[in-house]
């Protein structure tokens, strides 16, 4: 990996007495991951300019790792662009080589230390995780001039596309202790792939080293999130640290992900989880299975409801699962508490016989994830071997995603989709399970209704044919 | 059901049941754990005392007897559970304690047992006396002698079915156990049998099923048959309902009762047989169900008859289990819980099935179907429930396809598994409802989520033929089950997962990593020479299952009709969309019918092992986002540093090392990029996609692992002449490993191989599957090509410093991780065409996948 400063201060030689190297020479140390070189391409009067190259060694690389992690395992091991991207095996080169620059302390050139002056930076291997307009926004607010030179994946293979490496050139006139900084910042931040575990230091070096600047960022936010690994409540510390020491402005257009916002300014999710709560109470249903629970959003909220005897939350991931106890504080409920909750790593696609006996299964946005070759059996499963005396069905309208969720014609909203239903369609599959299971499909829509789209979420409620039709007879006779 | 009165005190014979509880009887001092030491194996013997001692860490303290008893009832259920002599060694003077006795032994279907040691108070005063751990006051014992004198009357009322009561210690000491087997028990019975389905009076239909099936009749002089024999000492299996609704139920009778006499036939009670025992015994029944037509023909008969049929329906038992517990037959059926059992509710699910209490609309009881959840190792045979076709559920069969209602009457040959049937004669009976397959769901074929998640969850160990004691790890498991219900194509259709293969080991002290003399001399280690070099194709390893059309397909496979096959990859993934799938799998339907392998094989579908290229058809995401960038951020890195390095020279520094070093790396990234670039291709649907088929797997009845690989190249090339554009011939050289000269061609080949861009050859044993000195020898070693490492270490790996390191890596864990799902996926294609039931076939391939989570280097 590489990184070139230049200047074209007169005399531009005078940038060995800021980075204390001077020309002529090669400086050679061990640094994480490997060996940094210093030396000088070029160093005359009108132009000097000082390389940093890390050699990284691959093997020690990944033979530093714990044996037996599952993450020291994975083809990407070896084969891997740490080698040659700029990433933060180069800034952490970079704090060994220049630590004395960085801290703007210059003996023989004192008051040019803090001075601007005019400097090239060039990185001819970024890489940009999240687009090429990324450096233009980071290091653009902090008067750099930006040219990222995007790079085919390959050449022989144009259908490919470009790369995520961008060969970077800075241009400005900056002092160099700033320029060391918000490289030193903000290469990481665009490689987004820290090569070391993330801890809370990191946020004080975060501060101490980009806080005269990083304070008054407008992609303050996104840069800490980036830099301290997407560990919110690092990055959320920073950014109030940093807030103090600046002026807070408008938070980041583009830290929030797609989300769809329903009634009222909630977030889709959170609409729709009110939506089945609000039907688990309305059914009157005791013991209710929420099938694909993931993360356990739904049971957190299914646990509030009064009268509610028991929650399972099943899911075919043991990790989900894992997440689901974390999130639902499992360990610290009271007996009371923990004898409502069940968690149960099982498949739809697979008889089990704990499942059975429900009041009401819940299964929401689930479906869509299915093979549709696979669905078959699901069904069956659910409808005919569970039989819960209800179920809550939501999967995503498809109607509702071009013109309004941005997205281009038969782009599904989540990667792992394998279909999504437009209205007709969902109520199709209704009418048929209801027909062949002996259940009665009542239909319902969440969120925002558009008059021609519908509503981002379908929702059927399923109820067992079989169960409490005479009192609804009755019903019917009474009123009719 | 009797009370020994044990008189001779000389050798007194106990005689138990194999699969019993015993319940050891007397007060505190009377011997009982000294007798329990004596008669029982150790590990059969439960104590109150010692439980005690477990709970408490004392075994008098008598505080502690609640929570002891507790845990002495649930591992005493525990080995009832499994079957296993039970002997408690507890006072068991009170009621209640023997109350909750009988109950354990009523849950799990065995029967209990009281052995009573009913000594002289004295002989326990002195015995307690002398322990040293225990004092009891006289009392106490004057107590329990009391309780006990007023609890012998009451044993068998309390459902002791033996009862045993020794009066001394020389009693005690001279008793011998005697275990008999229940009358079930049939193991010792291997047959051949002919197991005959529901009768139901047809005479003639019997008759002419029997004739048919080799068996030679007597007659007697009215021209009635009254006995059959096989020539090849056969015998029959009736599986009940002999009588009722038919037209000739003593003609049916008088031979099964003939046959059973001779010892030329077995059978087992039926419902309609208990009801006519009890209506001719004078019981009072609801005569309905074809009965009154049984009762008015033995009216017939004269007395005489009827009683004999009285004696013989009555005496007939529910189930037996045959064949070393292979083979279990029972009327309607018998879950794997009460097989070998004895209680009540055995003989009514025999009778009668599992039914749930409810009925239906037309007043039938309702039954569950318990072969759909069967997991039970035995065959189970049965009747009871008219079905169309007999259909193998489970590794069950019903055989009663309805003769009386004009269907027909069915026999199985077992263990030939043949079915053989005659046609009713006429409709002698109207059916309450139609005929049909027993399976609820209006499908063909059982559908695949008769497979449970206990099938497949939690810890597990696998036999194989060829390796025993597989163990799977619940995390494992746990892993697989994701990707199964995800990513996976329905199990009905994932019929093998491939192995993972081992690389030779590493070859130190060279410029390789893997290099062919070190795979030569792993199989000369293991006394393999005769050794085969594959070709090893660049793409993705594919399983390709192939029927001759979609009929074939779905009746073997099931699905919906419209595939003719299934395309997976080696995780179970399907490659294609199923209309690209489709055309892969025609296009090779069609050649495997041109080179006449359809007929030569005498099959209708193939199992084909594959690999499939180019590599992007299923790795394009990988390349792409792994391969590709390392290659585009090392060139742009690594030239713009080659720049900046001679300008470093230029101005006078040192940097002759790093130049050359640099110049090297950028060198290794372009080689490392013509290597994946080599194995990648354009493609159009179908156009450019290749498939080198490279063994045979499985096709109908047959399993392909003992013949030679150079046979399965035949048969690979005899496809590829059809089309040589689609499928890629595999080059291949025999080598024989105790020849020098042999080896040293083998090792050329293999550079020529890789030189010109391969990524290398597979090594392995010609004549295929080989069990050699330390057992299971493995399948085939990778020995990988020079240049092709690059994409699996890196580019810059053949550096020394790096190859070193890299030199060290160890294969054992991959090794004996190849041979564990090599064991594994065999074993699956055998139950494939051993048309074993599903769950099981399932938990072998998904054993693989759990396998294949474990973590082993993945480089290798």
């Amino acid at each position: 990996m590489l990184l070139t400063i230049t200047t074209t201060y007169s005399p531009a030689t005078d940038l060995g007495y800021l980075l204390h190297k001077q020309p002529g020479t090669v400086q050679s140390l061990q640094v994480a991951g490997g060996q940094a070189h210093f030396f000088y391409s070029q160093a005359d009067r009108e132009r000097c300019t000082a390389v940093l190259m890390v050699e990284v060694d691959p093997v020690a690389l990944v033979r530093g790792r714990r044996a037996g992690a599952p993450e020291a395992f994975g083809i990407g091991q070896y084969v891997n662009d740490r080698p040659y991207a700029a990433s933060s095996l180069l800034a952490v080169a970079m704090r060994r080589v220049f630590s004395t620059a960085l801290a703007g302390r210059s003996r023989e050139r004192p008051a040019l230390a803090g001075a601007a002056i005019p400097l090239e930076i060039r990185v001819p291997a970024l890489p940009c995780r999240g687009g090429e307009a990324l450096p233009e926004r980071f290091f653009g607010p902090l008067g750099w001039r930006v040219e990222a030179k995007e790079i085919a994946l390959d050449e022989a293979v144009p259908s490919w596309g470009l790369s995520q490496y961008v060969d970077l050139s800075l241009y400005g006139d900056i002092p160099l202790q700033d320029a060391l900084s918000h490289l030193y910042v903000l290469l990481p931040a665009l490689d987004d792939a820290k090569h070391y575990w993330v801890t809370d230091d990191e946020v004080d070096k975060l501060v101490r080293v980009g806080g005269r600047w990083l304070a008054t960022h407008p992609e303050r936010q996104l840069i800490a999130s980036r830099y301290l690994a997407h560990q919110r409540s690092m990055a959320e510390s920073a950014v109030g640290r940093l807030e103090e020491m600046g002026v807070p402005g408008p938070g980041p257009a583009d830290a929030q992900p797609l989300t769809l916002s329903g009634a009222g300014g909630r977030s889709l999710a959170v609409e729709r989880r009110a939506a089945v709560t609000s039907l688990v109470q309305e059914l009157g249903a005791r013991r209710v299975l929420d099938l694909g629970c993931g993360e356990g959003a739904l049971l957190q909220d299914l646990m509030r409801i009064r009268g509610l005897t028991e929650v399972v939350g099943v899911d075919l991931s043991s990790r989900m699962l894992e997440m689901a106890a974390r999130r639902l504080r499992l360990e610290q409920m009271s007996d009371r508490q923990r004898g409502r909750i069940g968690l149960v790593q099982s498949s739809i696609t697979y008889r089990d016989a704990r499942l059975r006996g429900y009041d009401l299964a819940v299964l929401m946005e689930v479906i869509e994830h299915v093979d549709p070759a696979r669905l078959a059996a699901a069904e069956r499963v659910v409808f005919g071997y569970l039989r819960p005396l209800s179920v809550v069905v939501t999967t995503p309208n498809r109607e509702f995603n071009g013109q309004f969720l941005g997205l281009v014609t038969g782009q599904l909203r989540h990667h792992d989709h394998r279909f999504e239903w437009s209205r007709a369609e969902f109520r199709a599959w209704a009418t048929r399970i209801s027909s062949t299971f002996g259940y009665r499909a009542q239909h319902r829509e969440v969120g925002d209704l558009h008059p021609e789209a519908g509503a981002p979420t379908q929702l059927v409620v399923l109820r067992r044919a079989d169960v409490g039709s005479e009192a609804s007879a009755e019903a019917a006779h009474a009123t009719g | 059901m009797q009370l020994d009165r044990g008189a001779d005190a000389e050798l007194r014979e106990l005689s138990i049941p194999e699969t019993c509880l015993v319940a050891l009887v007397g007060v505190s001092g009377s011997g009982k754990s000294e007798f329990a030491r004596r008669h029982f194996p150790a590990t059969s013997v439960l104590s109150s005392d010692f439980f005690r001692g477990l709970v408490s860490d004392d075994e008098n303290d008598q505080s502690a007897s609640p929570a002891a008893f507790e845990a002495l009832y649930f591992v005493a259920s525990k080995r009832l559970a499994a079957g296993r002599l039970t002997v408690v060694d507890a006072t068991n003077v009170q009621a209640e304690a023997r109350r909750a006795l009988v109950k354990l032994a009523r849950d799990h279907d065995v029967l209990p047992v009281a052995i009573v040691l009913d000594l002289p108070l004295s002989v326990c005063v002195e015995r307690n006396r002398s322990r040293a751990d225990r004092d009891f006051p006289a009392q106490v014992l004057h107590r329990q002698a009391d309780q006990l004198r007023r609890s012998l009357r009451q044993l068998e009322r309390e459902g002791f079915r033996r009862v045993h009561r020794l009066r001394s210690q020389a009693e005690a000491e001279s008793a011998m156990i005697r275990y008999r087997p229940l009358l079930n028990d049939l193991r010792s019975e291997h047959g051949p049998f002919d197991v005959v389905g529901d009768v139901h009076g047809c005479a003639d239909e019997l008759v002419a099923l029997l004739v048919s099936l080799g068996y030679e009749i007597n007659w007697d002089e009215e021209g009635r048959a009254v006995r059959g024999h096989h020539p090849a000492g056969r015998r029959v299996v009736f599986l009940g309902d002999l009588v009722d609704r038919g037209p000739n139920t003593p003609g049916v009778l008088r031979l099964a009762m003939g046959m059973v006499a001779e010892g030329t036939a077995l059978a087992v009670a039926g419902n309609h047989e208990v009801r006519l025992a009890r209506a001719l015994r004078g019981r009072k029944v609801a005569v309905s169900h074809g009965l009154a037509e049984s009762l008015e023909q033995l009216e017939r008969e004269g007395p005489a008859f009827s009683a004999e049929v009285a004696e013989f329906c009555h005496d007939l038992l529910a189930h037996y289990v045959l064949d070393d517990g292979r083979l279990v037959v029972a009327h309607a059926g018998l879950k794997e819980s009460f097989q070998g059992r004895a209680s009540a509710r055995v003989r009514d699910f025999c009778l009668y099935g599992d039914t749930t209490g409810e009925t239906d609309e037309l007043g039938l009881p309702v039954r569950y179907p318990w072969a759909t959840e069967y997991r039970g190792a035995a065959t189970v045979l049965y009747g009871h429930v008219p079905v169309a076709t007999p259909e193998w559920l489970n590794n069950t069969l019903c055989l009663d396809t309805g003769c009386v209602f004009g269907g027909s009457l069915t026999a199985l040959r077992y263990p030939e598994r043949e079915l053989v049937s005659v046609p009713a004669g006429s409709i002698w009976y109207q059916p309450a409802r139609p005929v049909a397959s027993q399976v609820a769901e209006p499908s063909d074929r059982p559908p695949t989520e008769v497979l449970d998640i206990t099938d497949v969850l939690g810890h597990r160990v696998i036999d194989t033929k060829w390796l025993r004691g597989i163990s799977l790890r619940a995390e494992n498991a746990a892993a697989a089950l994701e990707v199964m219900s995800r990513y996976a194509i329905a199990p009905d259709w994932l019929t093998y997962l491939p192995p993972t293969m081992a690389p030779a080991p590493s070859a130190s002290g060279r410029q390789q990593l893997e290099h062919p003399t070190a795979a030569f001399a792993a199989y000369r280690r293991e006394g393999v020479t005769d050794l085969l070099c594959e070709e090893k194709h660049m793409g993705s390893r594919a399983v390709a299952l192939v029927c001759r059309d979609p009929a074939v397909a779905q009746r073997r496979f099931g699905g919906d009709g419209s595939a003719t096959g299934a395309l997976h990859t080696r995780t179970g993934r399907p490659f294609f969309d199923a209309g690209l799938s489709q055309l892969v799998l025609e296009r090779l339907g069609e050649y495997i019918g041109r080179a006449g392998l359809w007929q030569e094989l005498n099959t209708d579908w193939l199992l084909l092992d594959c690999e499939l290229m180019p590599w992007n058809a299923k790795a394009e995401g990988l390349l792409k986002e792994t391969y590709a960038p390392v290659a585009a951020a090392g060139m742009a890195a690594l030239s713009a540093s080659v720049l900046e390095l001679q300008g470093a020279s230029a101005l006078g520094a040192d940097v002759e090392d790093l130049i050359s070093r640099t110049t090297t790396r950028r060198r290794n990234v372009l080689a490392y990029r013509e290597v994946y670039r080599r194995y990648r291709w354009d493609t159009a649907g179908i156009d450019g996609l290749r498939l080198a088929p490279f063994q045979l797997l499985a096709s109908q009845g047959q399993t392909y692992e003992g013949l030679p690989h150079l046979w399965h190249l035949g048969v690979a090339d005899r496809l590829a002449a059809c089309d040589p554009q689609f499928i890629s011939s595999t080059k291949r050289l025999v080598v024989d490993a105790t020849q020098d000269k042999s080896v040293e061609e083998g090792v050329a080949w293999w550079e020529g191989l890789t030189e010109s861009g391969g990524e290398g050859m597979v090594v392995k044993p010609s004549r295929n599957l080989t069990v050699g000195r330390r057992g299971l020898v493995q399948p085939g070693l990778k020995v990988r090509g020079v240049e092709y490492l690059r994409l699996v270490y890196g580019p810059d790996y053949l550096d020394p410093k790096n190859l070193d390191r890299l030199q060290t890596r160890t294969v054992g864990r991959k090794r004996s991780l190849a041979l564990r799902e090599y064991a594994l996926g065999m074993q699956a294609i055998r139950l494939l065409v051993e048309d074993a039931p599903l769950w099981k076939r399932h938990q072998l391939v998904f054993a693989v996948l759990a396998l294949e989570s474990e973590a082993v280097d993945p480089r290798l």
